[in-house]
C-alpha cells in the first residue's frame, strides 16, 4: 500500500512525454481527426470520474449530469455572448457549483455509498426529465431557447479568445482538446501529489481514521466531487462543440453507465486506465454504431458484467500485476536466486495488502 | 364532486402503479440488501412476455398473471445463479453488474422485438363517471395491487415459508444454524422478486406501452420508492408509495405531469437526506 501511496502523485515524465508526443503527432498519421477528437473527449470524461472514484472512493451513478450540464451551459452562454471564451469558463463553473451544492448536502449529511448512488442517479434523471420538457418559447435563457427533446442546435463553436470570427475546428480543435486532456491529467497528478490528495487517499482507505486524525472529511469529499464535475463539464462543452448540438440525451442513464464502464474496464485507482478504457471502448462503440446486427448496449452491458465478475480491478492494474509477477521475475532470475526469493516474499505481501 | 372522485382515483392508481412496479425490487432489497438495477428490465420482460403470448392467441389475463411471472422468475433464477450470487456482500459491485445486465437485456429485446414502441390493447373497457370517461383497467390495477400486497402480507406473517424468510432477513447466521441454507433462501428470494416484477410488467404493459428501453422509466421510480421506504418490505413500499403517488398526482393536477415527476424526485432526495435509513428505518420499525 505504501508503494501505491507514493506512486499516486508521481509522474513518470518519460512516459508522459512519450504519450503527449503520440497524441500530438497522431493527426499527421491519421486523417480522421473527427473520431480522434471524440475519443479524446471521452477520455477526459473518464478521467474526471476515474479521479473521483479511484482515489477518493466516491462513485457517482449520474456523472452524465455534469457532462450534460457543461454542454448546456456552454451552448446557452455561447449563444448569449456570441463567442466561446466566457462560455467555456461557465461550462466548468456551473457543473462545479451544482456538484458543490449536492456534494455538501450528501457528504455533510453523512450519506452512505448506496444512497449516494441513488441521489446522484436521481439528480441526472431530474435534469433529463426537465430538459425534455422545455419545448416552447417559455423556456429560454437570454437568447437561447432550450428546445425540449430537440435540444439546442446552431451555437457558436470554439474561437480564438477575443476574436469571435476566428473559429477553431477540425485538426486545430483536436489539438486544443488533446492539450486540455494533458493539462487535466497533470492537474490530477498534482492534486494527488498535494496534501489534499493524500487526505483523499486516506479517506478512501479508512474514512473514520482520517476523520479522527483531524481532517475535515466532508469538505475534502465535496471539493473533489466539485473538481471532478468541473472536468466533466469541460468535456461536455467540448462534446457540444464537436457534435454542434446539445440534446437531453446527454443526461441519459446510458451515458452515465458508459463512463462507469470505461473506468471499471480501464482500471480503478489509476489515471491512465480510465483514459485507455475510454479510447478502447469508445472506438468499439463507434465500430458497433456502423453495423445494425448487434445492438450497442448489448455489448456494453456484457462487458460491464464480465468486467465486474472477472477483472474487478480493471485491465491496467491487472497488467501491472502481471508485469510485476512475471516479467520482473524473469529479470530477477538472471541476477541470482537469492534475489528471486526475496522478491517472491515481498510480492505476496503486497498482494495481500492491496486486495 | 365527480372531479374530486376522479382525482382520488387517479391518486389511488398512481400509488398502485408505484407499489406494483417496485414491490419486486423491495423483496430483493429488503431480504438480501441487494439493489437490483436490472429490475426495470425484469418489468419490461414481463410486458414483452405478455405481448408475445397475446399475439400467439393466449388469453391475456392468463398471460399476464401466470406466464409472465413464471418466465421472468426463470430469468431471475438464471441471473442469480450466473451473476448475483458471486457478488453477495459487495453492494456497489452488485449494482454495477446488474446495471450491465439491464443494458444487456435492453440490447437483447431490441434484437428480438425491434426498437419501435408496441402496445397491448387494454382488455377492460372504460366506464362513465358523471360527465367523465374513466379507464376501467385502472381499477383492475388497483385491485391487483391490493390482492398482491395482502397475499404477500399473509405469506410473510402467517406461513412457515414467511417465518423462515423473515428469520433469514433478521439474522442470516441464526437461520443458517437452525438448518436453513441462506444460499437457497437468497436464490428463492431473488426468483420470487423477479417473478413479482414480471407480474407487474405484464399487468402494467397495456397502460404504459412497451419499448426495449421502458425499463428505465420503472427503475427510477421503483428505486426511490424502495430506498425511501427502507428495509421493511410491505410497510416500506406502502408508506413511500402513498407519499410519492399522492405528491406526483397532486402536482400533476396543479401544474403538469413533468412537474409532478420532478416534485417526486426532489422529495425523494430531501427524504433521503433527512432519513438515510428510509421511512421504516425511523418509523414503524418492527413491521413486515
Amino acid at each position: 500500500m505504501n508503494e501505491e501511496l507514493s506512486a499516486a502523485g508521481r509522474i513518470r515524465w518519460g512516459w508522459f512525454i512519450a504519450w503527449a508526443a503520440v497524441m500530438l503527432l497522431l493527426p499527421m498519421v491519421l486523417e480522421d481527426t473527427h473520431t480522434l477528437t471524440v475519443l479524446t473527449i471521452w477520455s477526459l470524461l473518464a478521467l474526471s470520474l476515474g479521479l473521483m472514484w479511484g482515489y477518493a472512493g466516491i462513485l457517482s451513478f449520474g456523472h452524465a449530469a455534469y457532462f450534460g450540464l457543461g454542454a448546456y451551459a456552454y451552448a446557452i452562454a455561447s449563444i448569449n455572448f456570441g463567442e466561446s471564451t466566457v462560455a467555456l469558463f461557465l461550462a466548468m463553473l456551473v457543473p462545479a457549483m451544482l456538484a458543490a451544492a449536492i456534494g455538501a448536502m450528501m457528504f455533510f449529511g453523512r450519506i452512505s455509498d448506496v444512497y449516494l448512488g441513488v441521489i446522484t442517479l436521481v439528480v441526472s434523471l431530474i435534469l433529463f426529465k426537465f430538459m425534455n420538457a422545455t419545448a416552447g418559447d417559455v423556456y429560454r435563457i437570454g437568447d437561447a431557447r432550450l428546445g425540449g427533446f430537440n435540444g439546442i442546435p446552431g451555437f457558436p463553436i470554439l474561437n480564438v479568445p477575443g476574436f469571435p470570427s476566428m473559429e477553431i475546428w477540425g485538426t486545430p480543435f483536436y489539438y486544443v482538446v488533446a492539450v486540455a486532456l494533458l493539462l487535466c491529467y497533470l492537474l490530477s497528478r498534482w492534486i494527488l501529489y498535494s496534501t489534499f490528495g493524500r487526505v483523499l487517499l486516506g479517506i478512501r482507505e479508512n474514512e473514520l481514521r482520517t476523520e479522527l486524525l483531524g481532517y475535515n472529511v466532508p469538505l475534502h469529499k465535496t471539493a473533489i466531487f466539485s473538481i471532478s464535475a468541473a472536468m466533466a463539464g469541460l468535456a461536455g462543452a467540448f462534446f457540444a462543440m464537436w457534435s454542434e448540438i446539445v440534446t437531453p440525451g446527454l443526461f441519459a442513464l446510458g451515458q452515465s453507465a458508459e463512463v462507469i464502464i470505461y473506468v471499471i474496464v480501464g482500471g480503478l485507482g489509476t489515471l491512465v486506465g480510465p483514459m485507455a478504457g475510454a479510447i478502447l471502448l469508445g472506438f468499439l462503440k463507434l465500430l458497433l454504431g456502423e453495423q445494425t446486427l448487434i445492438d450497442n448496449s448489448l455489448v456494453m452491458g456484457l462487458i460491464l458484467v464480465l468486467a465486474v465478475l472477472l477483472v474487478p480491478s480493471g485491465i491496467a492494474p491487472q497488467l501491472a500485476k502481471f508485469r510485476k509477477r512475471y516479467i520482473d521475475r524473469l529479470f530477477r532470475q538472471r541476477s541470482g536466486s537469492s534475489g528471486r526469493r526475496r522478491r517472491k516474499l515481498g510480492g505476496s505481501g503486497n498482494g495481500k495488502e492491496s486486495s | 364532486m365527480d372531479y374530486a372522485a376522479i382525482v382520488f382515483l387517479e391518486i389511488l392508481y398512481m400509488i398502485s402503479f408505484l407499489v406494483l412496479s417496485s414491490v419486486g425490487l423491495a423483496i430483493v432489497f429488503g431480504m438480501m440488501r441487494v439493489i437490483n438495477l436490472a429490475h426495470g428490465e425484469f418489468v419490461m420482460l414481463g410486458g414483452y412476455t405478455t405481448l408475445a403470448c397475446h399475439s400467439a392467441g393466449i388469453n391475456i389475463f392468463f398471460a399476464m398473471l401466470v406466464i409472465a411471472p413464471i418466465t421472468v422468475g426463470i430469468v431471475g433464477l438464471l441471473v442469480e445463479r450466473l451473476v448475483v450470487r458471486w457478488l453477495y456482500g459487495r453492494m456497489i459491485d452488485t449494482m454495477l453488474a446488474t446495471w450491465g445486465l439491464s443494458l444487456l437485456f435492453v440490447g437483447l429485446v431490441t434484437l428480438i422485438f425491434g426498437s419501435s414502441a408496441v402496445g397491448i390493447p387494454t382488455p377492460i373497457s372504460g366506464y362513465q363517471l358523471g360527465s367523465y370517461q374513466m379507464g376501467g383497467y385502472n381499477l383492475f390495477i388497483i385491485g391487483i395491487t391490493i390482492v398482491l400486497i395482502t397475499l404477500m402480507w399473509i405469506v410473510l406473517r402467517y406461513t412457515r415459508v414467511g417465518l423462515v424468510a423473515r428469520g433469514a432477513m433478521q439474522n442470516p447466521e441464526v437461520a443458517s444454524s437452525l438448518g436453513y441454507n441462506p444460499k437457497t433462501i437468497y436464490m428463492l428470494t431473488f426468483t420470487a422478486g423477479a417473478a413479482v416484477s414480471g407480474l407487474a410488467g405484464g399487468v402494467l404493459a397495456p397502460l404504459t406501452g412497451l419499448l426495449p428501453s421502458s425499463g428505465g422509466a420503472f427503475i427510477a421510480k421503483a428505486f426511490i420508492t424502495v430506498i425511501t421506504g427502507g428495509a421493511s418490505i410491505i410497510t416500506g413500499v406502502l408508506s413511500s408509495g402513498i407519499l410519492f403517488g399522492a405528491i406526483n398526482q397532486v402536482v400533476s393536477f396543479a401544474a403538469n405531469p413533468v412537474m409532478g415527476e420532478i416534485a417526486m424526485l426532489v422529495l425523494a432526495i430531501v427524504l433521503l437526506r433527512l432519513m438515510p435509513q428510509g421511512i421504516t428505518g425511523r418509523f414503524f420499525r418492527n413491521s413486515t
